[in-house]
Order: structure tokens, then sequence, then C-alpha cells
């Protein structure tokens, strides 16, 4: 029994939107948390900002607060709840320091609320870096020699005593942002002074370089009784210097003796109770020195964490849940291991396979954007993969990655590269930096050559010999020679069908009927934490090639969710909420449920989500070798591949050819929505206007596409998600310059053209069909910033608040009939846009949206739930849907932004989706939802001080109400001199500043000053564009809202007044749908 | 046929004596990575039978390797497989309970194979120890202690003499006695015990190794007489159970035994969870204690008995491998136990 019965009720802090250095771990790693409280019969709160997570479901908790992770917000939840305990370490970095700032601020205090999980000293401690080093000595646990300053001279002084290079890491900022490595006293200086900067106690720690060394972490957990367990140690591949989330990461630890891995082991026992982590989780990382084994730690995060969440899919030991029966005081030999279930969780898991995990980088979307990996995470997803041996996991993984051609380590061709620019690209780690090691091998390099250029450990590399040497083997002998020995060899490590297809010039699929004749087919193996030492009841597998299989398939009718890889910007959590959403809807209507992702963050990938898990590559290779597996016991597999994004929908039509039955909306009508010819005759034959488009294969079609259309025009290719690569032109030549680049980045795919719909209003619309032909809308959603900015990077409110009646009308019935004749079953997402009171049909594509979360949990009804329902054959009207979904209140979405991660890149908004995560507001007025959204996204709307407006002339008679409105709110104004000069002739009084290139002080110098609390900042065109920017990225920096559309503007300035006129009040979902929960 | 679940320390278990005899399957699939190194030896000698691996690593990458696992099984003459579904084979010895076993290579008939591994004397009743422990006494002399050595909680307040029975021994052992500060002689399993006991030591030592502790009763009436004459005891593995036997348990055989690094144990009296080193195949009886023998440890997996103590009598000793190597060092602590068992006297 838990040894604390002092607790009743206990409130769960969330991690907000996702980010880069927090994505969807914290969701699977909360929603187990909040699942193993409730299961010891706790009652739960929980706040979180992010309304595309499982833990936000009014299932998930017994209140459930979307609301900003704030300290208001947050009082004012516990004022209302008064819970007992928070606990605070299942949320990240956010939660934590939420919790510190609780503690500070004295409200835990107040209301009489205890910290369990981790104590504000042990956060202070971990988080401090001058007070965990002199903890780690005061344990006998070596450090790199270090400083700790809080000006720019003192900084100067511990460079001099140290010695260069140098790594500078500022206190309390989230996954390192705003530090780096400086090899010289100028990029110290500059490093430094950001750092300073963006620290929120203005302090910077300056410590001895131990870049190169071998990188390990161990993940830890300690329980009341001080019993310690390692659960998983990992070693990274990319060694020192890179951020373990822009790593490529192995486990177990591969290159460690016994006796330096129990040191390491000693020594994680000895910081845990030294930071205090009484009970839970850590996440603690070494340095070792690859020449003489001196080990040094590195820091310590008294959480759970990306690397936990990472280790708890490749062990199959549910940290998070563990550490939340913990911190009730349960000992680890208290509670069952799941797996086994006869043995306890107090032991370490030990596993017989090898697990790699791959970062996956957007920086095709942030041109700008300096690639090279450095102590401040860049990533925005990973994949993770798992194999027998360690080049079986590690080619897994780069397939999961789903980079396409560029994804290829074996065969990239030599091209013109010279031997510097190799050279350079392996000695600066950059997102790239694995695939010229690839190069460097095809060519011949030595491996001490590349080892000392990268400092990746020489086994690691004697291992992608191993595969380059494989690869040159199968090009040698071609097709027609290629034995069956050789071929067992390139399939046992890893070599993908299409690889080896590629390689040896024979046919992908021939290959593959090859390998079913002569029996080289992938077994599945359990991941059970033992090793097969003991029996496992959880059939959570991968695929390997060896010869025995374990899958066990049943003959019980099956549905296989095909999930959406790894994260990257236009496909993340939201499509991962969809997945496990139709795997509890489909668990519920009696169907075995059959999960296939890799992606490991995810809660789509806890083996308690589904019945039966495999941990596998989304490709058609490996899909279709599931689907084979678990036909062979009879069973008839059915597959859903309208939940995962582009990712399994990729895969439909392969899928579907291969005798797959597909649920829901037919891949036929998938294809029909995205191939724009077949799509414009429907919408011509249905009478639904559509703006005027065209298709292109060639740059001389597309100018003729666009003068036939007239400029502007929004070009894409097709079958992409995010926006990738779509751009709004204006003339010829910029529509060349982007046939060139495009065409490129889509050669299967013609480029499609459409007419841009200047200032439009665009609205969403996410709708149910079922295959009776009945149709629900779920929500009609109005975007804030007109059209042309991505859907995904608009903040968009429901129910609709400047829409006529008329124009709701028009957009229902244009949805339902494209439904109808699209044969929807299951959802549909329709984009629409308003202009000159006309209603225009911009895109449909039938399948889950990013917009199906936050709807659901506007409307209190589970979308994508019910969707599922449908693919299998029930209709809307027996679920009792009958009529539109209508939400009580206003819910607003925002998105969040990873700029402060790419210094020098833009933060103007366009077609290219740029956002990596979103939050929601809800009140009972816009402005309040509003202003909520924008806190949430971690955007402060000031309530008074001095707005800056600078818009370009288009927008200056807009922008007058908004400039008379901030006035009549108190703030000051102050305007660049056009603009001002209009304002004034409207009589509204602004102060003039100079432009950056005007003179001094200029705007840049205004907000250094701290004097500007708002920028309003609509683009002036491309002559100053070097001088929005800066403006902008100075105010990004300040932390200063910087709005770029005057839409945006207006919702800005009724959100102020809304604070001003209501304040902002709390409320739970529960509240707000009476009927859920 | 044994499989070994440690992720590490695949050096020490080759070289673990109590292995003599047995062909050992490691559970981690990437076997030979950081090479071979001196230092980590547990024994003069690789001990086991033979060795199978899903994958032996081409090279040797450790600042401390001296040479590769592949050469380094070549020059002590051990036979070992890589490329085998080592996973199938574990879930076999755990379904079917470990199993005599050949290797072999080239054209073979496997009917023919079975039968040879059929005729393959069995672990019941065989007594390996004459095979592995020294042939005479020795003081032993520790080497020069490195970064990568455990501190021990204490040193001995005086220099102790501690008399240890070889029966196989694992040089960790030695080495953590002599971290504790301890002086050990090692004496051959045959010595009799009056000859140890007149050299009045300290304490004395039970070790690991290999075999049926039933089948050594010569140890067993050494120990008996040991125990008698309440010099402090202590014993670790085959030790265990052969101080077990001397105090009027049995012993029995396990399915599959237990070989590892992460097993949990509990100690009752404190109710701490140690993770521990394991490695043997016969178990004591809990029904067959005797008055007067309390039970220390229990394994969390299994409830199999992992350590005893003597009610009245300065005895204790466990199942498992205080000294780790390879394993965790969690309890490390019954050593500077010894120490006070040794001063009290």
């Amino acid at each position: 029994m838990p040894k604390r019965t002092d607790l009743k009720r206990i409130l769960v802090i969330g991690s907000g939107p996702i980010v880069i250095g927090q994505a969807c771990e914290f969701d699977y790693s909360g929603t187990q948390a909040c699942k193993a409280l409730r299961s010891e019969g706790l009652e739960v709160i929980l706040v979180n900002s992010n309304p595309a997570t499982i833990m936000t479901d009014p299932e998930t908790a017994d209140r459930t607060y979307i609301e900003p992770l704030t300290v208001s917000a947050v009082e004012q939840i516990i004022e209302r709840e008064r819970p007992d305990a928070l606990l605070p370490t299942v949320g990240g970095q956010t939660a934590l320091n939420l919790a510190v700032d609780l503690a500070e601020q004295g409200v835990l205090d107040k209301y009489g609320v205890k910290l369990i999980g981790a104590s504000v000293e042990a956060i202070r401690l971990a988080e401090d870096r001058l007070q965990f080093k002199d903890a780690m000595r005061s344990i006998g646990v070596d450090v790199p020699e270090s400083s700790v300053v809080k000006s720019l001279p003192e900084a100067l002084e511990a460079a001099a005593r140290i010695g260069f290079p140098l790594i500078i890491r500022p206190s309390f900022t989230l996954g390192g942002v705003g530090g780096g490595i400086a090899y010289n006293i100028e990029e110290f200086r500059e490093i430094c002074e950001r750092g300073l900067k963006l620290s929120p106690v203005h302090e910077v720690l300056v410590e001895e370089s131990v870049l190169g060394w071998k990188e390990f972490e161990l993940e830890v957990m300690r329980d009341i009784a001080d019993n310690f367990v390692v659960i998983c140690s990992i070693e990274n591949i990319d060694p020192m210097g890179v951020h373990t989330g822009d790593s490529i990461t192995v486990a177990p630890a591969l290159t460690l003796t016994d006796r330096e891995y129990q040191r390491m082991r000693d020594a994680g026992r000895r910081i845990i109770q030294r930071i205090g982590v009484e009970t839970g989780g850590s996440n603690i990382q070494f340095a070792v020195n690859p020449k003489d084994g001196r080990m040094v730690a590195i820091e310590m995060n008294p959480r759970v964490s990306r690397s936990s969440a990472l280790a708890s899919k490749a062990t199959g030991f549910p940290i998070a849940k563990i550490a939340a029966k913990l911190a009730l005081g349960y000992t680890l030999d208290e509670i069952p291991n799941d797996i086994t279930r006869l043995t306890p969780a107090s032991f370490e898991p030990t596993i017989d396979y090898i697990v790699v995990k791959a970062p996956r980088w957007a920086f095709e979307k942030f041109p700008q954007a300096d690639r090279t990996l450095t102590t401040q995470m860049k990533s925005v997803g990973e994949a993770m993969a798992i194999g027998r041996t360690f080049k079986e996991a590690f080619l897994k993984a780069f397939r999961s990655l789903e980079l396409g051609s560029s994804g290829r380590l074996v065969g990239q061709g030599a091209g013109d590269e010279d031997e510097v620019s190799l050279q350079q690209a392996l000695g600066i780690p950059t997102d790239r930096r694995m695939f010229a090691v690839f190069r460097a091998l095809e060519r011949g390099w030595s491996l001490d050559e590349i080892h000392r250029l990268t400092k990746i450990d020489p086994w690691f590399l004697t291992q992608f010999q191993q595969i380059v040497e494989l690869a040159r083997a199968i090009e040698a002998v071609g097709g027609r020679d290629l034995s069956d020995d050789l071929l067992r060899e390139a399939k046992r490590a890893g070599f993908s069908d299409a690889d080896i297809a590629r390689l040896a010039k024979i046919d992908e699929e021939s290959l593959r009927e090859h390998r079913r004749e002569i029996g080289l087919l992938p077994v599945y193996k359990r991941i059970d934490t033992c090793a097969a030492e003991f029996e496992s009841f959880t059939p959570y597998m991968y695929g390997t090639y060896e010869t025995e299989c374990e899958a066990a398939p049943t003959q019980k009718p099956k549905v296989m969710i095909l999930g959406s890889g790894p994260n990257r910007i236009g496909q993340g959590i939201e499509f991962d909420y969809c997945c496990c959403h139709a795997a509890f809807a489909l668990r519920d209507e009696g169907y075995e449920t059959i999960m296939v992702n890799c992606n490991p963050e995810t809660v789509s990938t806890d083996y308690d989500t589904v019945d039966r898990l495999y941990f596998e590559p989304l490709t058609f290779e490996d899909v279709m070798a599931i689907v084979e597996r678990e036909r062979s016991a009879g069973g008839e597999v059915s597959c859903v591949v309208q939940y995962g994004g582009q990712t399994p929908l990729k895969l439909a039509l392969p899928l579907q050819a291969a005798g797959v039955k597909i649920i829901g909306t037919a891949p036929d009508s998938i294809d029909l929505a995205e191939d724009r010819e077949r799509f414009a005759k429907l919408l011509w034959d249905l009478g639904i206007p559509q703006a005027a488009s065209g298709t292109a294969t060639s740059p001389q079609e597309a100018v003729e596409v666009a003068g036939s259309i007239g400029f502007p025009v929004v070009v894409r290719p097709s079958y992409v998600l995010g926006g990738r690569a779509m751009a709004i032109v204006y003339d010829t030549a910029a529509l060349e310059r982007y046939m060139r680049h495009a065409v490129q980045a889509s050669p299967e795919h013609p480029i499609l053209i459409d007419k841009f719909l200047e200032d439009a209003t665009e609205i969403d619309v996410d709708a149910l069909a079922d295959a009776s032909g009945g149709v629900v809308i779920g929500g009609i959603m109005e975007h804030i910033e007109q059209a042309g900015i991505h859907s995904g990077d608009s903040s968009c409110v429901v129910p609709p608040f400047q829409l006529s009646p008329a124009h709701v009308a028009t957009i229902r019935d244009y949805t339902r009939r494209i439904a109808r004749a699209l044969n929807v079953v299951g959802l549909m997402n329709a984009q629409f846009a308003i202009k000159d009171d006309v209603v225009y049909v911009l895109e449909v594509n039938p399948r889950a949206s990013r917009t199906v979360p936050y709807l659901s949990k506007a409307t209190g009804v589970p979308l994508a739930k019910i969707a599922a329902k449908l693919m299998i054959g029930r209709t809307l009207a027996e679920l009792g849907l009958t009529e539109d979904l209508e939400v009580s209140g206003s819910f607003v979405k925002s998105p969040v932004f990873p700029f402060v991660r790419f210094p020098g890149v833009d933060t103007l908004l366009g077609p290219e989706m740029k956002s990596t995560g979103e939050v929601m507001g809800g009140a009972e007025s816009f402005g309040s939802a509003f202003a909520k959204a924008m806190m949430g996204a971690g955007q402060v709307l000031p309530q008074g001080g001095t707005a800056f407006i600078s818009v370009n002339n288009r927008d200056k008679a807009a922008a007058v109400p908004i400039a008379r409105d901030l006035a009549r709110l108190g703030f000051k104004l102050m305007a660049t001199r056009g603009t001002a000069a209009y304002l004034r002739a409207h009589g509204i009084d602004a102060e003039i500043v100079f432009k950056i290139n005007e003179g001094r002080p200029h705007v840049g110098d205004e907000l250094l000053n701290r004097r500007i609390t708002l920028v309003i900042n609509t683009p002036l065109g491309r002559e100053s564009f070097f001088d929005d920017k800066t403006v902008r990225s100075v105010a990004m920096l300040q932390g200063v809202p910087a709005i770029t559309t005057l839409t945006g503007a207006a919702a800005a300035v009724s959100a102020i007044e809304a604070i001003r006129r209501e304040g902002l009040s709390v409320k739970a979902l529960q509240d707000y749908h009476q009927k859920v929960g | 046929m044994v499989f070994n679940t440690s992720m590490t320390g695949y050096q020490e278990v080759l070289t673990d004596p109590s292995y003599a005899g047995q062909i050992v399957t490691m559970t981690a699939p990437e076997v030979g990575n950081y090479g071979v190194t001196t230092a980590d030896v547990e024994s003069r000698d690789v001990q086991v039978a033979g060795f199978v691996v899903r994958e032996q690593s081409p090279i040797a990458s450790n600042w401390r390797a001296e040479g590769t696992l592949r050469d380094y099984l070549v020059s002590h003459n051990v036979v070992a497989i890589a490329g085998i579904d080592t996973r199938a084979l574990v879930r076999m010895l755990r379904s079917s309970g470990v199993m005599r076993g050949v290797i072999a290579t080239g054209r073979v008939d496997p009917e023919e194979l079975v039968d040879k591994a059929r005729k393959l004397p069995r672990m019941e009743g065989a007594d390996l120890v004459q095979t592995v422990s020294c042939l005479e006494p020795f003081d032993y002399v520790p080497p020069e202690g490195d970064a990568l050595t455990l501190a021990p909680s204490r040193r001995g307040k005086r220099r102790l003499k501690v008399a240890a029975y070889d029966l196989g021994m694992k040089y960790n052992i030695l080495r953590r006695f002599a971290a504790h500060g301890c002086d050990v002689t090692v004496y051959p399993a045959k010595t009799p015990a009056a000859e140890l006991l007149a050299t009045k030591p300290d304490g004395v030592f039970f070790s690991n190794g290999p075999g049926d502790p039933a089948a050594l009763d010569y140890v067993i009436a050494n120990a008996r007489e040991v125990i008698e004459s309440d010099v402090p005891t202590f014993g670790i593995c085959l030790g265990h159970q052969v101080l077990g036997l001397a105090l009027g348990a049995r012993t029995f055989k396990l399915k599959f035994g237990h070989r590892g690094g992460n097993h949990p144990v509990k100690e009752l009296r404190t109710g701490r969870v140690e993770i521990t080193s394991q490695n043997h195949g016969f178990a004591v009886d809990p029904d067959s204690l005797p008055s007067g023998v309390e039970v220390t440890h229990v394994n969390l997996y299994d409830g199999t008995i992992e350590g005893l103590r003597h009610a009245s009598r300065p005895v204790f000793c466990v199942q498992y491998h205080p000294e780790a190597a390879p394993g965790p060092h969690d309890a490390d602590y019954l050593f500077a136990q010894f120490l006070d068992a040794m001063e009290a006297r």
C-alpha cells in the first residue's frame, strides 16, 4: 500500500504546446501518470494548454483545464480545486519551472499544496549549474571545470582561466536555448551576451570543453525507501557538443566495459540521492574521455524527459507510470512489472536487441537557419528503431525518418564534392553529417581519418563500414547473381528491399517475391524487459530476420492503425492523438487493435494503447510484412490510413493494390481530392466555386497557367502536408525561380497553381460522414489571419466571430455535398475562403486534420473516435449524432513557433507552415479566449505602454481603427514616418521613430530599451525586408509580442480589452461539456 | 548450455570458474565491442566450455582494450559461435530448462550431435570444483587499485586474516577483501579444516564455484568443522550452498538458474532491495532449513533463498555475488558486514 494516505486530489501540470525540446513525450508521460494516479483511487486535476493531447481528453483526468500555464491561471485552478499535492515531474521543464514559480510566489503554501516527486530544492539544485557542480564534487563525482558568471567582464575572465573551446550555457532556459560553443573570443562574446539576456536570472555557465568526448545517459529511478534502479543506458553516437536531442543515440550503451558502466551506475545512485529526488525518475548525462576513461557528470534532470520516454519504449519499462506510483509512497518492489506480471518493478531491464534513435530536423522550413548542431536542440522529431544488431536498428531508424531520396546512406553517389568540403561536412556536426560519413566510407577514407574529424567512436564507424561493404558487394554482383546468402546477410543487417533493389538494379517487388519463395521473411520478437528470462504478456514487438517468430497472431478480426512516424512540422501530435482515438474506439467495438509506428515520443506506441504494438518503420515493405504475419492465423486485417497524416496515406494505394482492406474513405476518393484536375471537375459538377487553378509539370507550363489565371498565385507540389515548398508568387520571374526549386522537391507529382485570394477570410471545417450519406459538421473555424498564411500557422476560433449567417449556411451546404460526392466515411477537412462575398473551396482532405483534437475539446465530442466507428460501418444516427455540433463559449487555437531556436530566421508567416505546436484558449467571449490563447502561446499581451506600428501602404487604412482603439485603451503610439503621418492625418497622435536604416535612436534601440510593449508590423515588401526582419527578431528576443497581420492585431486589441473588462477566469472541460467526463 | 542476461561484462563471465564445463550464451546481442583486458579477468583462464553470441565485434574499441574478443577466445582455445538466434535459444532453455549441448560447424548430422550431447555427463552430482580449485595454498597479492575501483564503505580497523576455500573463486572476491583491508590466504578445496583453523584466521570464507554442491561431501565436512569452531564464516554462491548443506539444509537444481546482473534481492531485515549479480544453477531448499538458520535475503523474481545467517554462530552467506564483476555494486556492504563479524571477536 502507498505509505501516503494524506493525498486525495493531485494536480498534474502538462508541458504545454509542442516546441523544439518538448514534444509529445510529455503527453505520453503525463497520460501515463494520470492513469496511474487514478487507478490508485486518486482524483486528478490536470492543467495543460495543449488541446492536441490525450492527457487533456476529459476521460484522462477528473478535472481537465485547458488553460495557459501561468502562475495566475494555475493559482485560480488551485483555488477552485484545492488539490492536496502537485506532481510537477511529468510536464517537462515547463512544469518544473511553473512549480518553482508557484512555490516561490507562495501559492503552494497559501493553499496547502505539497509538491510530490521533486522538491523545489531538488529542482533548483539540478538546474543551477554552480550548485550542481558543488553538489557533484561533494559526492566525489567529477565535473568539467567551469565558472558561473553574471556579466560579460566576468565571462571574459573565466575564458582566460579555462581556455578555448568553451561551452556557454544560460541558466534556466528550456532545452539549452541561448547556449553555444565558442572557439574564439568573438564568438564567445556574442553567445555570452545572448545567453545572459535569455536566462531569466541573467546568468550563464562558462565551462571547460569536453567536445568530442563520448556521451552517455542513464535513466534512473529511486523510491522512498532509497531503492535505486537503472532503467536504461543510452550512448550518443554523436559525441559531446551535440545536444542529446539532436544526437543519434543507441541503447544500451555499447562501448563501456562492465567496470566503467558500474562506475557510472554508482555515480548515478549518488547523484539522485544528493540532488534529493526522493521518488521518481531522473535522466543523468555523463561524458567519458575516450583516451583515458575520465568520466564527468554533465547534467541531471529530476523528472521524466524525452530520454525517459525513449528508455520506456526501448525497454518496455513505463517510467512515468512507475514514477507516479512512487510519488504516492509505493516502493519499487510493491509495483508489478506489467509485461511479466509475476516479477516486480524493482529490477533493471535487460535487453536482447539494439535500439537506435535518429532525430528529424525541419531545416527545409528555415533555409536561413544555421544547420550546425550545438548544445541547443534544433530537431523537431525523432524515429526509433529496434533490431537484433546495431546495423539493423540503425538502418531501420534511418528509413523510419522518411527522408525520401535524401535519406539514403549507401550509394549517395560522389557528386562533385571535393575533399575539403567533405572534410568540412565531417568536422562540423550538422543534420547531414551522418550522410557525409557514409560518403567518406564509400570513397574509401580510413576509419582513423573519419574518427579524427567526427570523433565518432571507431566501433560505430566499423559498423557503418560493414554496411558500406555489404552495399558494395550487392552492387558488384547485381541482381542476377545476388546469392541467397548475401541477400540474407543484407536483410539481417537491416537493408530494406528498396535499398537492395536499387543497389542490385532490380525491381523491388520481384525481389520481395523472391524472398517469399525462399522463405526469407521477418520474424517478430517481443520487447519484454528481461531478455526472455520470463514469459511476456504484452504483444509489443519489432521485426527482424531470425529463426523464431513470437508474434503469435490471433484469429480475431483486427484493425491495423498506421501511425504518423517521426514528428515534423505539419505532421505532429495531432495525428498521433487521432491514431490513439481510433485504437480506443475500435477496441470498444470489439476489434483487436494493432498499431504500427516508429515514434518513441508518442502515446500510440504505449503498449497500453492497443492490443498489439509493432514498433516498425512505416514503409510499404515493413507494413505489408506485418499484415502478412497477422493474417497468417486466419484473422482478417483491415487498415486505417486516414489518421496518421501523409505517412500512411502514401501507403494507401499500394496496400490496397496488395489486397489489404482499407476501411473508411476509399483510397480512390482520397486521391480524387488530391488530384487537382479530378477534384476541379467534381466541384464544377457540384456547382461549387473554386479559385481558378491549374497544374504544371514544367516551368513553361507554369508560366502559361499563371498567365491565364492571373497573378498572384499560390504554388505547391501535390501530396504534401504542412505547406512544404508552398509559396505565394506575384510575378513570372519569381514563378520561374520557384519552379526550378519545387520540381526538384517532388519530381513524381505535378505542381499545383491556384489563384491567390488576397485578403480573403479563411475557414477550416471538420466534418464526420458515414456510409449512408449522413454528414455532421464538427465545427466551422474562422482563421484570425487572412488567407495566404498556412492554416497550421493561423490562429482560428470556433464558433466563427465575424462570418455572416448566410456564409455559414453556404459553408455547411458545400461541406455536406462534397462529403457525399467523395463518399467520405470518417473524417473530412475542408478549407474555404471568402472574398468579395463569395465562398470558395480552397482544398478538401478526406482524412483526419490538425484541427480534430482542438475541435473535439471545444465541442466535447470525440470526433476521431466517432469517425473510427463510422469506418467500421456504424452510422451517425446510431451514434446519436444528427445535428451539427455546437460549442458553448468561444475557443481559440493559436500556433507556437520555433523562431527563438533559429536566430536570423524571419518570423514572418506565409503559406509554408512553420509552427511546431498549438495551444487553446477557451472563454465566454472571443476576446478573452484569444487573450488566453496568446498567453498559452507565451505571448503576454501588454496592458499598457507603447505600441509600435509600422504597416505597408495597403494596410494603412485598416490600421487606423486599431491605432484608435489602442490609444483609447491608454497606449502611447509610436510609428515610422509614413505610418505616423497617415495616423496623424486621421487625428491619431503617434511619436515618430527612425527605421533601423534611418538613424539613431531607431526602433531597435527603443525595443532594447524596453520602451515598446507591443509591435504591429506588416511586411513592407522587398526593399525594407531586412529592416522589418530585424525589428521582428529583436522583439522576439525581448519577449515583446510582434504581430504581423492586421486581423491579428485587431484580435489582440479585443483581447487586451477583454482582459481589462472581464479579467481572466478558468473553467474545466467537464464544466463546459456537462455530458462528458 | 546456460544463458546470461548481463549487458556488459562478457570477459568476467568467460573467466568465471563457476561456468566451468558450461556453454554460455549472452542475451545481449552485440558482444566483444570493448575487447578484452587483463585487468578484468576473474581467474587464470577462460573457463566456459563454449560461447554463443548473436553478433561478434570485429574490433575492440575502448581505451582499456588489449585485444579483440575473437583473438582472445582463439588464443585460449575456446570454441565460440556467432550469428545464432540467441533469443530463440534462451526461450528454449527457459521453457525446457538448462540442457547439455554441443557446438559444431561444417557438415554435421543433427541426430549425431544430439546423441553426443546426451552422452555428456549431467551437472547433477558432478564435482567440478577439483578442476578449478588452486593446487597449493597461496597468499593473495592485490594489484594496484585504479580509478574504476569501487571505494569500500570502510576498511578493517586492523589487518584481518581471511582463510579462503577456493572452490573456483573469482578474483574480484579477493580484490574486494583486499580493498576492505583483509589479507587473504587461498586454500585448495580439499584442505582439511583443521589445517586452516590452525593458522588462526580472523575469518573463513567459502567461495563460489561450479557444479552440484551436494557432490562436495569433503567441502561440506570442512564447512561443518569451521562452523563449529565459531570463527566468523562467510560464503558466496557455491560457498553459500555448501554452508547451507553443512547446516543441515538440502539443495536442488533450478530449472534454468539465475545468471545475470539484474535480479532484485530483498534484504529482509531492512526491506532494502539490491540489484544483484547472479550465477547459479542450484539453490538451498527453503523447506529443508533447520531451526536456528535464518533466511536473510530472498530473490524477488522467484522467492528463492538468497542469503542465510546462523542465529547463534557468526556464520552468514549469500547465494548471489556481492563482489559483482560483472554487475552492480549494491551488495558490497556484505564485505563490511564480514569485517564487523571478524572485528567483533
